[in-house]
């Protein structure tokens, strides 16, 4: 018996020689194994392509489940904290699954794809959780992440570039649905969902039409200024947005060492995702007896003076005078299309009230020297960017 | 005859620990050895032609990097090299590999099961945990716990807040994590056999208990608890082999001023009106000490070397009774090329890893039942290691040297000695073992040194050539190390101190129950303390 | 029907008769029901043949609580009382324990043992204080927690330095050890190992059983009692007491589902498809069927699943009953000896030898027993002139490789026969009719599952705080309304009723606070 040894370098998804055919830059990371661009040509560039055309991103490295049987309905609504019940067939919710101490575990998106068969999407890997969480259900995981090739299509004119590619019929999809359409005699799957607060679309299908896909969506999209993205536009625009990353506004529950740095879905501002009509769920109990004593944290959107970026700031009550610090920055980022210096941070309670002001420590270096400054902030309630056509159904040409 | 401040005997790296401490207080010390060379247990002997190789303890990671820094041994020759991995051949011919890099490691355990892979990371956590909350205790001494002494109390009130700081839910995984065995706490995390047993190898080495023994858990811990550079869990190589390290703290102890005497066995410890007073070395010689620390095990400190007489008999008799046994053997071979593992591809960065070839628990804790029934392991579980593809320093250039650390090995064949014909034996069963996985690796053996427990005692002195001078078990750590009521590094007759790996926090090559033995001693003398603090992980 | 009842105990076992009677002299209305059709679950008298009955799984009375006998001025008929342990040597050289004397070994061991017996003695009634109160949870504010805790730090230091430092250096090792230091006899080493590891998943060598030899101390002050009429008679007193209180039980009744609704329990459903409503739900079955089976896993939470999941409680001892047609001779033995209690383990080697095949899932060829002739001392087991024999036989693993048919059943009874024939030649010549419960059969017929008596092993990560699983050691389970009362709950198994009792006081605390 010889053994294949496991593959030593990155992996390449069925996208990579499309990437890599309008990379210049030569800036890649490892994402869960996979390589993934930094940025392919310009990082501006790419950034205002979700905000002013359609920015393609691959999601491919994204980890995926396929989750069926008879038990998956009940399986799902224990897993996460949302009541899963609602979500019919053909819609996606976002949603957080806690350990039982109700600190979240992850966030991600589940699809229900059919009636009991779901997909579950998420940036970890979390396979050990999701089967221990199968104990005493008839239910099947499968780790598809492999299987499926997806790309992110994001951006005011998406409508109209995947309109023109041929889907028919995508003027009806509403936020958070789900449309299958043929792809060249395989299933297509596209879901108005995404990670930029934009109008935008994720396009799922198997590997083998990979390319082909991508080259139609490029073809249609070519008067539509279709670009491709990699992470650091989609990063900047996920702040826009107000959107949580792993393992940076949180970590995730069971990989945590240290005591207290693990946060519940009510102290990252996800409350409204907790429904306490549930009977059970992971973490139910634990959330539960939050909600009574009160969180220790707070999860803040911070509109902060000034065009510094707050990177890895310190937050304080006041400006001066100062004991300690009251929590700090987790994602910051002078917003382009906001023309706002934004932040996410985690704070303690009781301070970071919506509308009230913190103070926040900057650093920053210019020429070598480093310079400090104390900046107001305000805690804003909503994302920075919520343009009216993210959820215009249909979705206009722009 | 010449009176020093303090005796150390032994110069073991615990020994030289002590003694370089003392020394840089400013006293004027002596450190004993019986061998004509130093070293200990942590060496590195030229037995064959050209070849210069750790023949005893042969990786390091529990060294105590706060020792490292503060006796400068960067600067008396020691660097210590981080390598990663492991590999563990199948019986079917497939093989689990342990990989440096993260993800790497991630599809390969990926390819026998995805729930044990993703699982890695939840495992990490809590062990990594248990290890926070252990290795700040490393360079302290136990609190007594019976005792009502303001210091003690202070100290226990630390270690239940710090355990009280992990809440209630990890407190009781802490509680289980104590007391539950090696292969039940994998079986928490993993499906996969090979997976458990190539993880399980950690919870044994060195240990006279299988996986499926209660108290193996934190065995496992005292593997993963050490660092290389902050990298908590990984093991690292000593350049010029395990002999740079205790070679490096002599030459800080004589950077000091202090005098090392080799071929001076002590014979026994002088004891004068309760107090200790020196040392009657094997050739007569007598050496006067104000102080006198042993860094020999404590059955040989206070059973060979010292008079029943001069030891309260509670004392005696846990001592008599200090379980030290010997589990472990060694076979140290010399190669004239490197080896071919066929399972593995061509240039896999394995080859510089850990093998193992050992595939499952049962094949684990069938080599612990021969060892309860008085032989070696039939089936041994080897923890192998060619060091020379890392550190050109051990061998001519294109011949190798490999470390075969054998699990188990009794000191004595069903209660009577070895004889030659079963150490060959015993040699000829790891080699057979390995060659099941290396069809080409006999022709290229050029000399082999066979290293039994009882080997070990009779060239080292450490009794019964347990390599952790007593073993690990609940009964014997922290406050009841070495025995209860004398776990603050003082024996029970004035002047007297112990300084060995059979006190607080245990063997591996670690300093830290020499550095915690000179800082008491320092205390007591109402020295400046020069032992450091521990850096605290934050 | 849908009667409405303060409590429900699922399951009539001995712990769940003493949690129910305690319940009901607090004024509850409380219904037991019970799947068999008699009472006592593992502590219960059964015809095996014709005219023939023993104890079907306890056949020893060694922790029944003084607590437990005083709340409910239990008065239990024992057939005999303070019982010798007789260890078998070869050739009539007998060992023979009682309390602190030991007879037949070297006077060196037994000063030892004197010495031996009076420390563990001590030790064993420390932890027997703690056996009747509900384990604090740690890392709380709570006043009882702390007040418990402290309670616990205070009498560990009672016992002076000496001691106090004896008790930690052993509380975790193994008795192998501790035996090699103190006595030289095999028989007397041999006894003392099985005292430690019978019911468990241990042998001499494994850490821990020195906890699990104290375990058994801890009981009646370690003495043993064989009761009058077999372990059922035990059972049928508790039944009694548990009516006279005003109890209802039902026999005939097993429970399939403990009914959650709206998080929380509102009932049980019986096999039969009848319906029991109550906000307070007792199980006195073990922990992993408790929640896996008759709550569901979806009625809790993931961590909490997992950590029940993962239980260990696989059962290595089988009970062998044979009906004979008279005393098997043994040599040495005189005639009142059958009265004892009579074990065979030669030596710690012979206990840890019989081990190691239980940890690949294979039975002792040779294995270690606990016998006695019940029949000598109650005429009412037995035919005239005839006699029993039960004995506890370890170690048949519950997953025994290639599952447990006739072939395996009638191979580990030969190897224990067999085992007997070496001190009493002509056992096969008298047995008549004979039955052996695997741990398989007692989790069929018990519904224990895995068979294992403590309904989870006893080892110091099941033990005391984390108990059956972390989080869950004050009986109540992470579903409101539910409570545990059986052996899997604090401090574990044994006729003792001191989980029954304890989870009785805990919900009836609970109650006052709320």
């Amino acid at each position: 018996m010889k053994i294949q040894e496991v593959h030593q370098g990155r992996l390449h998804s069925p996208f990579y020689s499309r990437l890599s055919a309008l990379d210049t830059l030569n800036q890649w990371h490892e994402w869960k194994g996979y390589s993934s661009a930094d940025a392919l040509y310009c990082e501006d560039m790419e950034y205002f392509a979700i905000r002013n055309a359609t920015a393609v991103f691959d999601l491919t490295p994204m980890t995926k489940y396929r989750i069926t049987g008879p038990d998956a309905p009940d399986y799902i609504d224990r897993l996460v904290t949302r009541d899963m019940g609602k979500i019919k067939p053909g819609r996606v919710a976002y949603a957080v699954w806690c350990d039982d101490r109700g600190q979240v575990i992850d966030d991600g998106t589940i699809f229900h794809l059919r009636e009991g068969e779901y997909r579950l999407c998420s940036q970890e890997r979390h396979m050990a959780w999701l089967q221990t969480a199968a104990i005493g259900f008839d239910v099947s995981i499968v780790l598809e992440t492999a299987d499926v090739a997806a790309l992110a299509v994001q951006g005011p004119t998406s409508f109209t570039v995947l309109s023109k590619m041929g889907l028919d019929g995508l003027e009806d999809l509403k936020p958070f649905g789900l449309m299958n359409f043929d792809f060249d005699g395989a299933d297509l799957m596209v879901s108005r969902t995404g990670f930029t607060g934009d109008l935008g679309y994720e396009l799922w299908i198997e590997p083998g039409k990979a390319e082909l896909l991508w080259d139609a969506l490029f073809e249609a999209g070519k008067l539509y200024g279709i670009r491709a993205m990699g992470t650091h536009a989609l990063e900047l625009a996920r702040i826009e947005a107000g959107y949580l990353a792993a393992y940076q506004d949180f970590l995730p529950a069971d990989a945590t060492v240290r005591a207290g740095r693990t946060r519940s879905p009510l102290e990252l501002g996800l409350g409204w995702l907790v429904d306490f009509k549930k009977p059970n769920f992971n973490g139910r109990r634990a959330l539960a007896e939050e909600k009574r004593r009160g969180s220790t944290w707070r999860l803040v959107k911070l509109d902060i003076e000034g065009n510094k970026a707050a990177h890895h700031s310190y937050i304080f009550a006041k400006e001066k005078g100062n004991k300690r610090e009251i929590g700090f920055v987790t994602s910051a980022a002078w917003s382009p299309v906001c023309k706002q210096n934004i932040a996410i941070g985690t704070v303690r309670m009781p301070h970071g009230a919506v509308g009230s002001n913190v103070w926040v420590e900057i650093y920053y270096q210019r020429e070598m020297h480093w310079s400090r400054a104390m900046a107001r902030a305000t805690v804003v309630d909503k994302p920075f960017w919520f343009p009216p056509r993210r959820s215009a159904t249909p979705p206009g040409p722009y | 005859m010449k009176t020093y401040d303090a005796i150390v005997v032994g110069a073991g790296h615990n020994g030289l620990t002590t003694a370089a401490y003392l020394a840089k207080a400013g006293l004027d010390v002596v450190c004993v050895e019986k061998n004509d060379y130093i070293g200990g247990a942590a060496v590195s002997r030229n037995l064959y032609e050209d070849w210069m190789y750790s023949n005893c303890s042969y990786v390091c990671s529990l060294l105590r990097p706060e020792i490292y820094r503060s006796l400068e041994l960067h600067k008396h020759g020691l660097q210590v090299t981080p390598y990663g991995g492991s590999v563990t051949f199948k019986e079917d011919g497939d093989y689990y590999g342990s990989y440096h890099d993260a993800e790497v490691a991630y599809r390969e355990m990926a390819r026998f099961s995805v729930h044990d892979a993703d699982s890695y990371e939840r495992y990490s956590a809590d062990t990594m945990r248990q290890c926070r909350f252990i290795r700040d205790f490393l360079l302290r001494t136990p609190p007594d716990p019976t005792s009502f002494k303001p210091r003690d109390i202070r100290e226990l009130i630390e270690i239940g807040g710090k355990f009280m700081e992990m809440g209630e839910d990890r407190m009781y995984e802490t509680i289980r994590f104590w007391t539950m065995s090696v292969a039940e706490y994998l079986g928490e995390y993993f499906e996969t056999d090979v997976i458990k047993a190539a993880m399980s190898g950690s919870g044994i080495i060195g240990t006279a208990l299988g996986i499926h023994s209660p108290g193996t858990a934190y065995v496992l811990l005292h593997h993963y608890m050490g660092d290389v550079d902050g990298n908590v869990g990984t093991w690292g190589l000593a350049r010029g082999g395990m002999g740079a390290v205790s070679n490096s703290i002599a030459g800080a102890f004589q950077a000091y001023g202090g005098e090392l005497r080799t071929e001076a066995g002590v014979d026994k410890f002088i004891v004068r009106n309760g107090r200790a007073t020196g040392v009657a070395l094997e050739n007569g010689e007598e050496i006067g000490g104000r102080i006198v620390v042993s860094a020999m095990d404590v059955k040989r400190t206070f059973l060979t070397c010292m008079d029943k007489s001069d030891l309260p008999e509670a004392f005696h008799k846990r001592v008599e009774n200090f379980k030290i046994r010997g589990s472990s053997g060694k076979l140290n071979i010399a190669l004239d090329g490197l080896p071919t593992f066929p399972a593995l591809p061509e240039g896999s960065t394995l080859y510089h890893s850990d093998m193992h070839f050992i595939d499952s628990l049962e094949r684990m804790e069938r080599a612990y039942d021969d060892w309860k029934d008085g032989t070696w392991s039939r089936d041994p579980y080897i923890d192998m290691v060619i060091p020379t593809l890392m550190d050109p320093t051990m061998a001519p250039p294109g011949k190798h040297f490999m470390s075969c650390f054998i699990q188990y090995c009794p000191h004595k064949l069903e209660g009577r000695d070895w004889t030659d014909p079963e150490r060959e034996e015993f040699a000829r069963t790891v080699i057979d073992q390995i060659a099941n996985y290396s069809p080409d690796f006999k022709e290229l053996i050029l000399h082999y040194e066979i290293r039994t427990p009882q080997d070990i005692e009779d060239q080292i002195g450490i009794t019964e050539g347990n390599i952790f001078h007593g073993e690990l078990t609940m009964d014997q750590l922290l406050f009841n190390r070495p025995v209860p009521g004398y776990a603050q590094y003082r024996a029970p007759v004035a002047g007297m101190y112990m300084c060995g790996s059979s006190v607080h926090p245990g063997g591996g090559v670690m300093a830290a129950p020499g550095a915690n033995a000179a800082r008491e001693i320092l205390a007591d003398l109402k020295r400046p303390n020069t032992v450091p603090e521990n850096f605290g992980d934050d | 029907m849908t009667d409405k009842y303060d409590a429900i105990v699922v399951g009539g076992g001995h712990n769940g008769l003493v949690c129910s009677a305690l319940l009901a002299r607090a004024g509850k209305q409380v219904l037991v029901l019970e799947a068999n059709d008699q009472v006592g679950g593992a502590a219960v008298t059964r015809e095996f043949a014709d005219g023939y009955s023993v104890s079907a799984c306890a056949h020893l009375l060694y922790q029944l609580q003084p607590s437990v006998r005083k709340d409910l001025s239990l008065s239990p008929k024992l057939a005999a009382e303070d019982m010798t342990t007789i260890a078998l040597g070869e050739n009539g050289e007998h060992v023979r324990l009682r309390r602190g004397t030991v007879l037949g070994v070297s006077d060196a061991d037994a000063d030892s043992y004197r010495g031996f017996h009076k420390r563990m003695s001590r030790f064993a009634d420390l932890l027997r204080t703690y056996f009747n109160k509900t384990p604090p949870r740690l890392g709380t504010k709570d006043f009882q927690d702390l007040k418990t805790l402290g309670r616990l730090g205070f009498d560990l230091r009672r016992l002076g330095k000496t001691e106090m430092r004896e008790f930690l250096r052993l509380i975790g090792i193994n008795i192998h050890d501790e035996l090699t230091e103190r006595f030289d006899s095999p028989l007397l080493k041999g006894a003392l190992s099985l005292d430690a590891v019978l019911g468990t998943h241990l042998g001499p060598r494994s850490p821990n059983t020195i906890m699990t030899y104290l375990y058994r101390l801890a009981g009646d002050h370690g003495r043993v009692a064989l009761p009058a009429g077999g372990m059922g008679s035990i059972s049928d007193e508790l039944a009694h007491v548990a009516r006279e209180s005003g109890v209802t039980i039902r026999t005939g009744m097993p429970v399939t589902r403990i009914v959650v609704g709206n998080g929380r329990v509102v009932g049980v459903e019986t096999g039969s498809g009848e319906r029991f409503d109550s906000l307070t739900v007792i199980s006195n079955a073990d922990p992993k069927q408790t929640i896996m089976q008759l709550v569901g896993a979806r009625h809790v939470e993931t961590g909490f699943t997992h950590r029940v999941h993962h239980l260990r409680m696989k059962g290595n001892a089988a009970k062998l009953h044979l009906a004979l047609d008279g005393l098997p001779a043994i040599d040495g033995l005189s005639k009142k000896d059958y009265a004892e209690r009579i074990v065979i383990a030669p030596d710690e080697h012979y206990v840890e030898r019989a081990f190691n095949p239980a940890k690949y899932g294979a039975c002792s060829p040779e294995p270690v027993l606990e016998m006695t002739f019940p029949s000598f001392r109650d005429s009412s087991l037995a035919p005239t002139g005839k006699h029993v024999m039960s004995a506890v036989v370890q170690y048949a693993p519950y997953d025994f490789k290639g599952g447990w048919d006739d072939a395996a059943r009638q191979a580990f009874e030969a190897a224990a026969i067999r085992a007997i024939e070496r001190y009493a030649p002509d056992i096969a010549q008298r047995i008549t009719a004979s039955e052996l419960l695997t741990p398989a059969d007692i989790e069929r017929e018990f519904r224990i599952t895995g068979g294992h008596w403590h309904h989870g092993e006893l080892t110091l990560d099941q033990f005391l705080f984390v108990r059956p699983v972390c989080g869950a050691a004050q009986y109540r389970m992470p579903v409101d309304g539910l409570y545990l009362c059986g052996a899997g709950a604090h401090p574990g198994g044994g006729v003792s009723g001191a989980a029954g009792r304890n989870a009785a006081r805990a919900i009836l605390s609970r109650e006052k606070a709320a």
